[in-house]
């Protein structure tokens, strides 16, 4: 493989202005996720704390193998949702490492509303468990929750994808040999019991763990019966009487590690990978990446010098090159793992597509895993492009996107809008995990051509009754839509509903696609098929 | 006030090491790079970086105003910097306490008054810590300098009084010299130090260079961790340094590290410094004729305070590494306002360690400096072998600063198994693409008056010309290496590939791990 070549001055002012731009951008991010990983209030830290309960964070620490990373997973969930009732929606979910193997930590907090399950919550943890099954990770609940947030039972409680789904997948999950592991450390009531009733072993901690499907209050109401926590279901009752837990816990600290013990019990080992070389760091800096893509969105810049910063050493093996060249498509080397990067570099004609869809083909064929890197304003539109079939180009395309059996991930650069979101692997299209940089937009299309679609629809219906339309007219129409746009287009927006797996900075990057790329390497590749390309 | 966001105010090996303490300590760290410089491993290796200026020292590493504008643009709390630079700078340690930032350092008026070879040297005199007899003369004409050092007897040496790393620095063996000298260290003086003003020192002809580390807190408390042998040197710039110092009695060690404490103490010392001390040598006037003193007789040597070095020492690993103690460490705790961590009883020393320092430099050439592409660096590594460097292939080395490319520590229990593995080392030492004295060095270690232990400042410059010469045609343990490096290297692949030369290392060493190489990295 050839090391790219690089046009960046660093010293330009077209560059420190860019950078400037995505600096502040990511201190925003990073002063956002600051303010979400506190979690609850001072009080209901206290509170928590005053119980012998040792803080969500400090629980993932004890849990995770010292010095080792933790790709932790949509932290800014409820972003601006519940009038910011729900920091991270009260839920820290992540992949790390216990006992030298990668695990799904999904872990409950109770400083925020009890830990009980807003609809985002759900949607958060099924999402944990979706990148569990896909990746055959062990599943570690920290459990301390009060169950659904009762006054929106609507939202958690009834649909397919709601409170219930998660006992389901256990059940799955346990079934295929993921194991299910609960440690209860607080509550679990109601459906929030059958998280430490449905995993293959569940630690409890003396004093403060308790399961029961009714609490007291309940039990009170229904039967008249007077009973304790500790009583109803304490963690005597359960590892003694009842059997729904199985190991007894002093403290929390003692749960963590009992935990870590349950884990290298596992007897799973992962299976080695095809080919993999010694990891090197990129030949230019990760951290010019904030310089080179800037916020404008209208900008163009040459993503091989994106690419230049995440992969090793630089080194690039550019596939078709010279056809197509809205897409940049070719092999290279990240932290030792051989990967396929399809990337945006103008707008998708009919050759880019076909190419990609080549390209998809070959790493199918050859399991390699594949990197989506999305800046696109769609598939272009005209009558020569019509007639061209670039419809049918492109579904050749989202059809080998679709059913390619290697894992995908998706990092969304700038734009994702329209099908060229689709085709460049978007949330529909189920990558093992899709990342947003701060400065991207995410939309059916972009605010201003929405707001000149409308006004023009509007137009032709008044010329139809024979009216015109006011400039005043237009502007009521393209305002709200423009402000709309771009609040709905925001990644806080996404990732605040989960459509992605986290909003990280450009530096970031290459370590968080790393750690994907391990996960995923648990997965053995099936044998590829793919469905009727329109020619 | 503990540290939290720390910027080293430094480049090269010594900003790589500092980042790698900040790691360990979990403290942010903020690297400076001038452009030239902005991919070089120590800009990368931090937690983020601020390009700070060009290339040109004075207007980058060396501007007081661009470091502390990165500090308060990056919300440092702390300076550390590093040596060399401004690491002596009373202007910057008082810029960084005035921008409301810890300094790694003692304050700034210690710094000032040990910088100045006038006022140290009064210091030291008071606090009844022996010095090399010698003068700033009042009178700075030539003839009051030449009155002086007549007083003073020859041979002797004429230094800029401002100055220090060997410019402005002249030897004079009799009367005769005196007048070039002095025209050329006065000369020197003025260009390096803005300050023309000589001084008048005896010349101990053949002395050990023998220092000792300190370690001072807020609290008062001083210790020493023994001293560090640094007697290889070349016009006074160190090449090779041990520690324990080979053949220093009981007795003399213990002068030599109570003479330091004084000195600390007197000084009113703070954070890690450096006691340097001249030891034997002969003073034909005093001795009577005798000629030289035997180092190693307590009562008969000659130790003289020769200067106080503010800063953490390039050669301060050998010291962790007989002592176990991490200095860097240390100095962060003690400048976020802690007391020692350890008292003078808690430090002990074990084995021996040896350090060789790797310069990008031309010794068949008058050591001139080498610049240029690093087309392929690897280290060596194993057991008691420690290399802290701040190139990597494909750095460039840059005609602008210091030519210390890396500093290679061999670590054992005895002075003979410390010395084969540093020999051991160096063989498999890769560099391509600039010239440097790996060859020099590991003839060095091999000279039969290295390995018996009995060298002194002037044995380098004495017995450079059989050094520079193969003398047994060996090609000096260096040949099969080098020589498949170097074929690969011609064979078209003048951008070394890791993967050929490690040979699908990642087969044979185990999968690559993100979740084992990464450390314990976090979304921010």
């Amino acid at each position: 493989m050839r090391v790219l070549p690089t046009s960046i001055d660093t010293a330009s002012d077209e560059f420190r202005v860019n950078e400037a731009a995505m600096r502040q951008l990511e201190g925003e991010l990073e002063a956002r996720r600051a303010q979400a990983r506190q979690g609850g209030d001072e009080a209901a830290h206290r509170r928590h704390r005053d119980r012998g309960k040792l803080s969500v964070r400090e629980r993932l620490a004890q849990l995770l193998d010292p010095q080792t990373p933790f790709l932790e997973l949509s932290a800014l969930a409820a972003y601006g949702m519940y009038d910011g009732a729900a920091p991270g929606a009260g839920l820290v979910a992540g992949i790390g490492r216990v006992s030298e193997r990668e695990v799904m930590v999904v872990a409950n907090d109770a400083t925020v509303k009890g830990g009980t399950y807003f609809p985002i919550t759900v949607k958060k943890h099924l999402r944990a468990q979706q990148i569990a099954l896909e990746n055959r990770l062990p599943c570690v609940y920290l459990v301390d929750s009060g169950g659904a947030y009762l006054p929106m039972q609507a939202e958690v409680f009834p649909d397919r994808e709601h409170f219930g789904r998660i006992f389901f997948n256990q059940a799955r999950m346990s079934a295929e040999g993921i194991a299910q592991i609960a440690v209860v450390m607080g509550s679990c009531t109601a459906g929030g019991a059958y998280v430490p009733a449905m995993a293959d072993e569940t630690i409890i901690v003396t004093g403060t763990g308790t399961i029961f499907l009714g609490g007291p209050p309940l039990v009170k109401a229904a039967t008249g019966e007077t009973v304790t926590a500790e009583e109803l279901g304490g963690a005597d009752v359960h590892t003694r009487l009842s059997g729904v837990a199985d190991y007894l816990a002093d403290d929390d600290a003692d749960a963590l590690e009992t935990a870590r013990t349950v884990v290298s019990t596992l007897h799973t080992v992962k299976p080695p990978p095809l080919d993999v070389t010694s990891p090197e760091e990129p030949k230019y800096d990760p951290r010019e990446l904030a310089g080179i893509v800037g916020t404008d969105l209208r900008r163009q810049y040459d993503v091989r010098e994106v690419i230049a910063r995440l992969v090793d050493d630089s080194r690039f093996d550019e596939f078709k090159a010279r056809y197509g060249p809205t897409v940049v498509t070719g092999f290279a080397r990240l932290h030792g793992y051989l990967v396929g990067i399809i990337a945006n570099n103008g707008v998708l004609f009919s050759e880019s597509a076909l190419k990609t869809t080549h390209f998809i083909q070959l790493c199918t064929l050859r399991r390699v895993p594949l990197i989506f890197l999305q800046n696109i304003t769609g598939f272009m539109v005209g009558r020569d492009y019509e007639r061209g079939g670039i419809a049918k180009d492109g579904a050749k395309m989202v059809h080998a996107v679709a059913n390619t059996v290697v894992p995908k991930f998706t990092v969304v650069l700038g734009g994702s809008f329209g099908a060229g979101n689709y085709g460049m692997c978007g949330r529909a299209y189920d990558p093992r995990l899709l990342w947003m940089w701060p400065g991207s937009r995410i939309s059916v299309m972009g605010g201003p051509q929405a707001a000149d679609v409308l006004v023009s629809v509007k137009r032709d219906q008044q010329a139809r009754q024979g009216g015109t339309l006011s400039e005043a007219d237009e502007a009521a129409i393209r305002e709200p839509i423009l402000r709309r746009y771009d609040d709905e287009g925001s990644p806080y927006y996404s990732t605040a509903r989960l459509w992605d797996d986290g909003v990280i900075m450009t530096g970031e990057t290459r370590n968080a696609l790393a750690l994907g790329l391990s996960a995923a390497a648990n997965t053995p590749v099936p044998d590829p098929s793919f469905g009727i390309f329109r020619m | 006030m503990s540290i939290r966001r720390l910027l080293i105010a430094n480049r090269g090996e010594i900003a790589v090491r500092i980042v790698r303490a900040c790691r360990e300590l979990e403290i942010e760290s903020v690297a400076v790079c001038s452009t030239i410089d902005a991919r070089a491993p120590h800009a990368r290796a931090a937690d983020r970086c601020v390009t700070i200026g060009p290339p040109r020292p004075r207007e980058s590493y060396l501007s007081i105003g661009a470091l502390i504008d990165a500090a308060r643009q990056t919300g440092a709390d702390a300076v550390h910097p590093g040596y060399g630079f401004l690491s002596e700078s009373p202007e910057m340690a008082e810029a960084c306490v005035e921008a409301g930032l810890t300094w790694v350092g003692p304050p700034a008026d210690v710094i000032a008054r040990l910088g100045s070879k006038i006022e140290a040297r009064r210091l030291m005199e008071a606090a009844g810590v022996p010095v090399v007899p010698g003068h700033t003369p009042r009178d700075q004409s030539d003839d009051g300098l030449a009155e002086a050092a007549r007083r003073l007897g020859y041979p002797l040496l004429v230094k800029a009084s401002a100055g220090g790393g060997g410019r402005g620095m002249r030897a004079v063996k009799d009367a005769h010299q005196l007048d070039d000298a002095v025209r050329a260290a006065r000369r020197e003086a003025e260009a390096a130090f803005g300050d023309g003003t000589l001084y008048v020192e005896r010349l101990l002809t053949q002395p050990r260079h023998i220092e000792v580390q300190v370690m001072a807190d807020h609290e008062g408390g001083v210790v020493h961790l023994f001293e560090r042998e640094c007697s290889v040197q070349r016009r006074h710039q160190k090449v090779v340094e041990e520690s324990p110092a080979p053949h220093l009695s009981a007795t003399l060690r213990a002068r030599l590290t109570q003479a330091a404490v004084r000195a600390a103490e007197a000084a009113g010392y703070r954070n890690a410094g450096t006691v340097e001390f001249l030891v034997g040598g002969s003073d034909p006037a005093e001795d009577g004729g005798r000629g030289n003193d035997d180092p190693n007789d307590p009562d008969d040597a000659v130790v003289a305070f020769l200067e106080m070095n503010t800063r953490l020492q390039v050669e301060h690993p050998i010291t962790e590494a007989v002592t176990g103690r991490d200095l860097v460490h240390a100095q962060l705790a003690v400048a976020g306002g802690a007391p020692l961590p350890w008292t003078q009883a808690d430090i002990q020393t074990r084995g021996h360690a040896i350090e060789c320092r790797l310069y990008a430099e031309q010794p068949d050439n008058g050591f001139t400096p080498d610049a240029g592409r690093l087309l392929c660096y690897r280290e060596p590594t194993g057991p008691g072998v420690r290399v802290d460097s701040g190139v990597a292939s494909g750095s460039t080395v840059s005609p602008h600063y210091d030519t210390l490319l890396a500093k290679l520590i061999a670590f054992a229990d005895t002075r003979n198994t410390a010395l084969a593995r540093a020999r051991v080392a160096l063989a498999q030492l890769v560099v391509l693409g600039v010239q440097t004295n790996a060859t020099l060095l590991s003839r060095i270690l091999r000279h039969p008056r290295m390995v018996e232990g009995h060298v002194d400042t002037a044995f380098l410059e004495s017995e450079l010309d059989g050094l520079l010469v193969d003398a047994d045609g060996d090609g000096d343990g260096e040949g099969p290496a080098l020589a498949l490096t170097a074929a690969l290297a011609l064979h078209g692949r003048v951008e070394a590939d890791a993967r050929l030369a490690t040979g699908r290392g990642a087969e044979a060493g185990g999968q690559p791990d993100p979740w084992r190489t990464l450390g314990a990295w976090r979304l921010r």
